[in-house]
């Protein structure tokens, strides 16, 4: 069962489509190449949260839609949850 | 293929509606005692209560009036009762209705008072009520009902799946000769260079960016922070969506993957011809709901995460989402629910052909959620404060 969709190849984070828990080897599918993908979630992900492809450091964009949607707080591993507490928008 | 038909109302100046409201439209925030009472007195019309309409000037006078002109002027309104509290400013209200030929009558209070003015008006609505009861459907393109888009509460799922199914439906009536928009200048933010690309030509491109950089200009000058706690908003950030920029290209899947905007609207501004047009709107969406009103749209697209609520008295909001939770916990507000998309048991192009399916089906008369629950958020546009 799919747990979670990267909308394009280039994207660094996917999107939950169901509640994922810590430790499962969650199964991901790219929507434009329609390759899957597996990441072992190091942190709960909950319904419509991102999920981290790969690792990430200060100062990384993010990328979703195949753009930059903002800049990292904090440090992310793969597999772990990407929101408010490590990235932040670099607009305003 | 033959082209999709509806059955709709055609109004004197050409123009097709999907409802056939006798609204008693208050001029000001005075004038909303009595129109409640008219609407309270005489069944079948509709009181729009508002806010304003008192020593307002300059460009926000300008608005103010083209919404109101507007609102009257819609097409899914049959006939209007103005009441005002004085008769100038009421009579630029009537004037300006009148232009569709549709039929028109203002009352002001100042002289008569509120009773007497109540009597007469009441009267005149009966009138018109009798005579819109019995205007009847005909047979009309579904590409001549006027699409107004817009998101709110969005979550991720927004960006995956409802919003895309907006767009590819309005791919498809665009691609039938419809009129339709899409604005929310705010929410653009971090996607403004891809949504300069998608104008029709490079001066429209570099019109959309002059607005854009006006409205950010705009922000920039009042906020007192980075607005993270606002823009996103609360219920954004619940629903996962963490920046303005990953917000932006979200709410961009709306205006779907081939179409391009011919032109960019003033707030309340109506489209000079067919194609996909931008507004410039405030993100809230009683607000811009009410501006896409007032410019003609007769039918709105609202594809929701969280569960945002709107609706509007006059332009019938059908309502989506794809979020499983909220399809489930807040069912009585949803009209159409694209869920399977996430689950990969729907295409977005046959998500789109549903959407169009509710349309024709909202085109003939079925009453949204929003209308049901009477969810009627009539909320003007204020630019400055008042004189």
């Amino acid at each position: 069962m799919i747990q979670f969709l990267i909308h394009e190849k280039s994207d660094t984070v996917g999107v939950a489509v169901v509640d994922i828990k810590t430790g499962e080897k969650a199964q991901g599918l790219f929507m434009d190449t329609e390759e899957k993908i597996e990441i072992i979630a190091l942190q709960d992900i909950p319904l419509g949260h991102k999920i981290a492809l790969c690792d990430l450091t200060l100062e990384n964009s993010v990328v979703k839609y195949g753009h930059d949607i903002g800049r990292v707080v904090a440090d992310i591993k793969a597999g772990e949850h990407v929101h408010i507490h490590n990235l932040k928008t670099r607009r305003w | 293929m033959s082209k999709p038909k509806v059955l709709a109302y055609r109004r004197e100046d050409g123009r097709v509606g999907i409802r056939n409201h006798v609204v008693i439209l208050p001029l000001d925030d005075l004038s909303n005692a009595a129109c409640e009472a008219v609407a309270n007195n005489i069944q079948g019309c509709m009181a729009i209560p508002h806010a304003y309409g008192r020593l307002q000037f300059g460009e926000d006078l300008k608005l103010f009036f083209r919404t109101m002109i507007g609102t009257g002027s819609n097409p899914n309104v049959a006939a209007v009762v103005v009441i005002g509290i004085e008769p100038e400013w009421t009579n630029v209200i009537v004037e300006g209705i009148k232009r569709t030929g549709k039929p028109v009558t203002g009352f002001f209070i100042e002289r008569t008072g509120d009773i007497g003015t109540v009597a007469k008006a009441s009267w005149k609505a009966k009138e018109y009520v009798h005579w819109a009861s019995e205007l009847r459907r005909e047979e009309c393109d579904l590409s001549e009902v006027w699409v107004s888009v817009k998101c709110g509460e969005s979550d991720t799922t927004s960006g995956l799946a409802s919003n895309p199914t907006v767009g590819n439906a309005i791919d498809k009536l665009v691609a039938m000769g419809a009129t339709c928009s899409f604005g929310e200048t705010s929410e653009i933010t971090g996607a403004e260079e891809v949504c300069k690309k998608r104008a029709a030509s490079p001066e429209i491109g570099e019109q959309f960016m002059a607005l854009f950089n006006e409205y950010n200009d705009f922000i920039n000058a009042h906020k007192t922070d980075d607005l993270s706690g606002s823009q996103p908003t609360k219920g954004n950030i619940r629903g996962g969506l963490t920046t303005i920029e990953e917000k932006a290209f979200g709410n961009l899947q709306k205006i779907g993957k081939k179409s391009r905007y011919v032109g960019v609207l003033k707030p309340a501004e109506t489209p000079a011809g067919p194609g996909l047009w931008f507004m410039d709107t405030s993100s809230a969406a009683g607000e811009a709901v009410t501006l896409w009103a007032a410019a003609g749209f007769v039918c709105h697209f609202f594809p929701t995460g969280q569960g945002n609520i709107i609706g509007n008295p006059i332009e019938p909001v059908i309502k989506l989402s794809a979020n499983p939770l909220t399809v489930s916990t807040m069912s009585e507000h949803i009209d159409y629910d694209c869920s399977a998309i996430l689950r990969g048991e729907m295409t977005l192009d046959e998500a789109g052909e549903n959407l169009l399916d509710m349309m024709v089906r909202t085109c003939n008369g079925r009453l949204t959620s929003q209308e049901v629950l009477n969810h009627r958020e009539f909320i003007l546009t204020k630019l400055y404060r008042s004189a």
